[in-house]
């Protein structure tokens, strides 16, 4: 069965004056899917999304909602309601004013404007504060208002920019789960940017790369983490960094890493011995032998308990730096040293030319 | 009251440093330079308002309205009496019954008859405190043959100039200034600098080429040819652009998923938002509406009936005489509604930036 996707973006490219800042963005978003854009501030996740919205025109390529090309067509009328990073509510209207100026410029009927409303107000828990005015309200409170301006039109897609960047970390979380909750109650598609790596893994169906106005791969939280299609996605997805050493590919296979020691892998393509490789390895891989037991040995240069994890950060020889994440309540002290094994089978080996993974034979994918 | 005194005897230390230091006698003498700067002018328009006219006419520089006191003397009418410190006059009151001269005749109120000889030096005129109400009660109810002011209708005149150029010029200056704020197009700036550059030109500069504006659109003489070349403002504009820029783009953006028009945006979103800086053009416009003099009086004159107050107090000025009393009594009136506007306006310009919305 074939489904109209619910967007589609198709060589989106967005230039101001001599500046592209989108280079051709192809994209399908399915009907009921919670898609998360993220990317560090200035790759064009909160300009695609304007886009999306019409609150800009893309310089060229077509933007579909529901099979229907809205190229130019005004914000209003495309079926998509936005919270913004600042909210936006109209500072000067009560909450329930706030709610309902949308749909009274709609020329909707008043019973069914009071229907959506206080159907709204129920569902985000503001019913006691209708009467109140932006400026009376908590952050917390003022990010559900701006949610439910957007829930009372019944938008076709929810775009969400940024909407939990002013919040406090506590109120985020919480406001993380509520908003899953909310997706999972509605069930409308949902496009949600964000710059924090976590909110894109914890709330995303799928999560969308993006770095200076191209896509670097969309997936599955979990395909993303495990098997990043470049070195910039593998540094962005996971929380500590992933860790990368320099190599060179060493003749007849295998790789050399700098900091010493040989890694037998084979790539599924044709790599040219002596080609300069970084290999990404995530900190909870690594296995750590306190007794100094190991292929490498490092320098503990700094460590975090936090009870359930240990991060320790250690110094290699050749003075890279290497961050691992242990299960469990280690005895540490600076400056003692501890074995490391690098596993192979959770090791990427990205090209340093141009940054993309090389698929390794038989190896994890 | 006792916090009205505590914030008048504030001091640079703080609520507890009761200390008085260097920085407090400078702020206060500053201030207090300036209330005396504004104030001085208007109470001393007010007192001299109240003397009577013949006070006003002799200069008389006391604060409280002294009056000559009259009495009706038999034979003679009303006359003002003077105290002269005789034995003759057993402490009576004296009026002047001939010229004043080095000895002039004066006669006691109770023996008007009896005429006596004194010096012109040794009288003193008695006087009493009194409101000359009459300042103000005559021009208004048109007594005392002051029929040339025609008070209520200048003030209807003035009132309507006031309140149309007003309203008007809220109207239009906001929506230049909405458009120069909120609208990217090619030439923002130079429009915008173009209106600023226009304070330069000094509106004396205009007048003629105003007149044949105003002529040629057929409202010369009417109050429209007051109202319609004063409704729009550089100042205004570009008061109102400045504080409109404040104004996050994201609320305009959040009323165009909402469906709004851009007029609706307009009206509904932006004009509310920039009630303190309307408040504050309203303010303006209002003061220089009522006082304006030089303009309605080119395009008015010829027609009495479309007076405004201000125009109407010359008519108290005549070529060979001036009813200063009535100019000051009528300038007080005139002040009086400027100043309730500014009372009224002025709670509007603070109350803006306690009702944001954004984070």
């Amino acid at each position: 069965m074939t489904q109209v996707p619910a967007l589609r973006l198709s060589k989106i490219v967005k230039s101001y004056g001599q500046l592209t800042v989108m280079h051709g963005v192809d994209l399908e978003i399915s009907e009921g899917e919670f898609v998360v854009f993220v990317g560090p501030s200035g790759c064009g996740k909160s300009t695609l999304l304007r886009l999306i919205a019409g609150l800009d025109d893309p310089s060229s390529g077509e933007i579909e909602v529901a099979g229907k090309r809205v190229n130019g067509i005004p914000a209003s009328e495309r079926g998509l309601s936005m919270v913004f990073q600042s909210y936006a509510l109209y500072p000067h209207m009560t909450v329930r004013a706030n709610l309902s100026f949308g749909l009274e410029n709609m020329r909707m009927d008043r019973a069914e404007i009071a229907r959506r409303v206080n159907h709204a107000a129920t569902l985000l828990q503001i019913d006691p504060l209708m009467d109140r005015r932006p400026g009376q309200l908590s952050g917390g409170q003022r990010q559900r208002v701006a949610i439910g301006r957007a829930i009372v039109r019944e938008p076709k897609i929810f775009l969400f920019d940024e909407p939990l960047s002013n919040l406090d970390a506590e109120l985020r979380v919480q406001m993380r789960v509520e908003i899953s909750a909310l997706h999972a109650e509605l069930g409308n598609t949902m496009i949600y940017v964000t710059h924090d790596q976590v909110e894109a893994m914890t709330m995303a169906d799928r999560i969308v790369v993006l770095r200076a106005g191209r896509i670097e791969q969309v997936g599955r939280p979990l395909d993303l983490y495990n098997h990043p299609a470049n070195r910039f996605v593998a540094g962005f997805i996971g929380a500590p960094q992933m860790n990368f050493l320099g190599g060179v590919i060493a003749a007849g296979g295998g790789l050399t890493l700098d900091c010493g020691g040989t890694k037998q892998v084979r790539f599924d393509e044709a790599v040219p011995a002596g080609a300069r490789v970084t290999v990404g390895i995530r900190p909870e891989t690594i296995e750590v032998s306190l007794d100094g037991q190991g292929e490498l040995t490092g320098t503990v240069t700094g460590f975090e308990q936090l009870g359930s994890v240990t991060y320790i950060y250690t110094a290699l020889p050749n003075g890279e730096k290497l961050t691992m994440q242990l299960a469990a309540q280690v005895p540490l002290t600076r400056g003692q040293s501890i074995g490391i094994t690098l596993p192979l089978a959770h090791t990427h080996v990205f090209l340093d030319a141009d940054g993309r993974a090389l698929r390794m034979a038989g190896g994890h994918r | 009251m006792a916090g009205v005194m505590r914030f008048l005897t504030r001091t640079a230390g703080g609520q507890d440093g009761r200390r008085i230091g260097v920085t407090d006698v400078l702020a206060y003498g500053y201030l207090i330079l300036g209330v005396l700067l504004i104030l001085v002018p208007v109470s001393w328009t007010f007192l001299s308002s109240v003397k009577p006219r013949e006070a006003i006419e002799a200069f008389d520089t006391r604060l409280l309205p002294l009056d000559q006191i009259e009495a009706e003397v038999d034979g003679r009418g009303l006359r003002p009496l003077y105290a002269w410190d005789d034995p003759r006059t057993e402490g009576q009151p004296v009026v002047k019954v001939g010229p004043t001269r080095a000895l002039t005749d004066v006669a006691r109120i109770d023996r008007p008859e009896e005429v006596l000889q004194a010096p012109r030096g040794e009288l003193v005129a008695l006087e009493e405190v009194r409101i000359a109400t009459e300042n103000y009660l005559d021009p208004i109810l048109q007594r005392g043959g002051q029929r040339n002011f025609a008070f209520f209708r200048y003030l209807g005149n003035t009132v309507f100039v006031t309140v149309v150029a007003t309203l008007i010029t809220l109207l239009i200056n906001s929506m230049a200034a909405f458009a120069l704020s909120k609208y990217e197009f090619r030439g923002r700036m130079t429009f915008t600098l173009l209106i600023v550059a226009t304070l330069l030109i000094p509106s004396t500069i205009i007048l003629v080429s105003l007149f044949f504006v105003v002529w040629s659109m057929g409202i010369f003489g009417s109050l429209w040819g007051v109202i319609i070349p004063a409704a729009a403002t550089p100042t205004g504009v570009f008061l109102l652009r400045q504080y409109m820029l404040t104004i996050p783009d994201e609320l305009l953006e959040a009323a165009r998923m909402d469906a709004a028009s851009e007029w609706k945006i307009y009206w509904r979103i932006v004009l509310p938002l920039s009630l303190p800086a309307l408040s504050v053009l309203a303010i303006l416009s209002v003061i220089w509406r009522w006082n304006d003099f030089l303009w309605p009086l080119i395009v008015l004159i010829s027609d009495p009936t479309r007076h405004t107050l201000q125009i109407g107090l010359t008519a108290f000025s005549g070529e060979f005489s001036s009813s200063t009393h009535y100019i000051l009594a009528m300038t007080v009136v005139s002040l009086i509604p400027v100043t309730l506007v500014f009372v009224y306006l002025q709670r509007f310009i603070t109350t803006g930036i306690a009702t944001t919305g954004l984070k």
